[in-house]
């Protein structure tokens, strides 16, 4: 019989959730087991994102979760987080998919957006019946953002934006891009402005990545803008400077930081069910030592994880969330469920490298996640300056 | 239209359970979920009310107060509940279940009860029919589709070999069968939209119900005897040696099933 949530989590750490929050875990829960774990070894293995997904993942309130109207669902940070959890038990690009049209797009669009362009975009991205991607990242600007060559330039009334945007989830099937761009506009903050590009503009395509070895269920294109000509009030008319992109990535990251405990227990669970029932030199794996160790050392990252995870939204609920909060998170969690997945695979022994069990999976998939939204390093550089004063980027 | 559906609130399945050494019950101390074999009767009911127009009650009873299982029903969606819940119920049988089921939808004067077809810890898939004789409405039972029809529903009842086409007046009491509607996950704002829909407690004194009807004392159902369900035998494994395909043939031929 596999564990259950209280037998892998040492601390009991869902017992602080309040009964909304259980019925929304066990929900997602569900969802995940009922309609993700079932297939998501072929579609991994096929390379497919499945698109009937939107609708159930909107029907669960999910995208804009924790916005104040315009289809959202006011709800806070710890619920969206658990749900984000649940979701990345199933697979790491589920997680992703809804981190990119939920956090990054339609966050950055409440944060940043006129009126005219919440009440456009945000309630039919809440129904899924609109999707969004996020271009920031470029082929030659990857952790330096500033360094980006996407340059818009105005042209009577309207921008037009040339560039080519890399790594971008969702991008092929989007209905809108937030897509970042040098200006010429100066103030302090830089001159990079946000535009809400509709994918239909003329110059404007997205070329699927496909020779992925992580993230396979989920869609990663490239981005090329050429000529893209839009309207002013297509730019988002609050973000000025980088620091709007940032902040979109301080919420996106925060999702992380609960996501990777979901993979987490997907594989500590594998492990300790594997364990239990595959038997070496006539008895149980899981009766070795050597096995409880390394099952005990996952449950200890895992638990670790899950209360930085906690904390951090009630650090996020009080107002008190600063990036660093968010780098610590990021970097801690990520870090920990990619050794967990290691160590599950390890557990699996031969049968830890076949995608009938999740681990090799899940392994893969954190590699992405531990190198995207700000990298594992990036996030050691942004602590240490926390610590030091000084900058070493 | 006013439709209730009795939903029944069970121990988790996925956890181990054990029985009460003297009345070789089930235990049901903690937290109860919501009967999987109910959400159908559930998702049908918001279907219908969905699309016929009205309005979806739900009606449980548990011996301890018990709603956790009821939040979910009615963050899928249902409007409101009641929930008889009388520690003199503890022991009740399924006849005494439809007596005190049967007198706390009266109370909701509903235009079409529907229910499970059993219940996934009882499973003695009495109660719908036992409560449609207490009521003296017409029943019909394993539904697999609904449709409302003026004064009258529609059934597709499955059977064995397909469905039969059942027309029956309303009010009735139709039981649902499990697997045939896909019940829909409770969503975020269903969930907090849950936490102030009326959830109405009442005590069997309250539907003028006679202790002497229900609970251990009231009840004609004794369990005599429980036993453990014999482990399942181990398999054969044939090995190929080129001819596996012909021993599993014959395998299939001695089980007489080609």
């Amino acid at each position: 019989m596999p564990p259950n949530t209280q037998d892998t989590d040492l601390l009991d750490i869902d017992d602080i959730l309040s009964e909304e929050e259980i019925l929304l875990r066990d929900s997602v829960r569900g969802f995940v087991e009922d309609k993700i774990l079932p297939n998501i070894a072929s579609w991994y293995e096929a390379g497919r994102f499945e698109l009937d997904l939107v609708k159930d993942l909107a029907n669960l309130g999910i995208f804009g979760m924790t916005l104040d109207g315009y289809g959202g669902g006011g709800a806070r940070a710890r619920a969206y987080g658990i749900a984000l959890r649940e979701l990345e038990a199933g697979d790491s690009g589920l997680r992703s998919f809804v981190s990119v049209q939920s956090s990054l797009t339609m966050n950055g669009i409440y944060m940043f957006g006129s009126e005219e362009q919440k009440n456009e975009w945000l309630p039919k991205m809440a129904s899924g019946d609109a999707l969004g991607c996020f271009g920031l990242t470029e082929p030659d600007a990857g952790s330096n953002p500033a360094a980006m060559k996407t340059n818009a330039v105005q042209k009577g009334g309207d921008w037009e934006i040339n560039g080519v945007k890399t790594w971008i989830t969702n991008g092929s099937i989007s209905d809108v891009a937030l897509v970042w761009a040098q200006t010429e506009e100066t103030n302090s903050t830089g001159g990079i402005r946000g535009f809400l590009v509709p994918t239909d503009s003329k110059g404007f395509s997205a070329t699927d990545i496909s020779e992925k070895a992580s993230m396979r269920a989920s869609i990663t294109s490239e981005i090329s803008l050429n000529g893209v000509l839009v309207p002013d009030e297509f730019r988002l008319p609050e973000a000025t400077g980088l620091k709007a992109a940032l902040s979109c990535l301080s919420e996106a990251r925060f999702g992380i930081c609960f996501g990777a405990v979901g993979a987490a227990r997907s594989c500590l669970e594998t492990a300790i069910d594997y364990s239990q029932t595959r038997e070496v030199f006539a008895k149980p794996l899981a009766a070795l030592a050597l096995t409880q160790d390394k099952l005990v050392n996952m449950a200890t990252l895992y638990s670790n994880a899950g209360l930085v995870a906690m904390h951090l939204a009630a650090l996020k609920e009080s107002g008190k969330a600063t990036p660093a909060h968010i780098s610590y998170g990021k970097r801690n969690n990520v870090a920990a469920a990619r050794e967990i997945a290691r160590e599950a695979r390890s557990v699996l022994g031969a049968n830890g490298i076949s995608l009938a069990y999740p681990p090799i999976r899940h392994m893969a998939n954190l590699e992405s996640v531990y190198t995207y939204e700000g990298t594992h390093e990036i996030h050691t550089l942004v602590l240490g300056q926390k610590l030091t004063g000084h900058s070493a980027f | 239209m006013k439709i209730a559906v009795c939903v029944k609130q069970i121990p988790d399945p996925a956890e181990e359970g054990s029985l009460d050494d003297a009345t070789k019950t089930l235990k049901r101390e903690g937290k109860l979920i919501l009967d999987d074999s109910d959400a159908y009767g559930v998702e049908m009911a918001l279907q219908l009310a969905d699309s016929a127009g009205g309005e979806v009650v739900l009606v449980s009873m548990a011996p301890n107060g018990e709603t956790n299982g009821l939040r979910t029903a009615l963050a899928m969606g249902a409007e409101s509940a009641i929930l008889v819940s009388d520690p003199a119920l503890q022991g009740t049988d399924a006849l005494g279940t439809a007596k005190v089921l049967a007198a706390a939808l009266k109370t909701a004067s509903p235009d079409l009860i529907l229910t499970a077809t059993e219940s996934t810890d009882g499973y003695t898939g009495t109660v719908p029919e036992q409560i449609a004789e207490l009521l003296e409405w017409p029943s019909v039972t394993f539904a697999k589709s609904i449709t409302i029809d003026g004064d009258k529903v529609k059934v597709e009842r499955q059977t064995e070999v397909g469905y039969d086409e059942v027309e029956c007046p309303t009010p009735c009491v139709v039981s649902v069968t499990a697997g045939v509607v896909e019940p829909r996950y409770p969503s975020f704002k269903g969930i907090m939209a849950a936490k102030s829909k009326p959830l109405e407690e009442k005590t069997i004194a309250d539907l003028g119900i006679d202790a002497s009807q229900i609970g251990w004392e009231g009840a004609r159902q004794e369990i005599v005897d429980v036993a453990e369900v014999p482990a399942r035998e181990a398999g054969e494994v044939i090995t190929d040696e080129g001819d596996a395909h012909e021993k599993i043939v014959d395998f299939l031929k001695e089980m007489k099933v080609v």
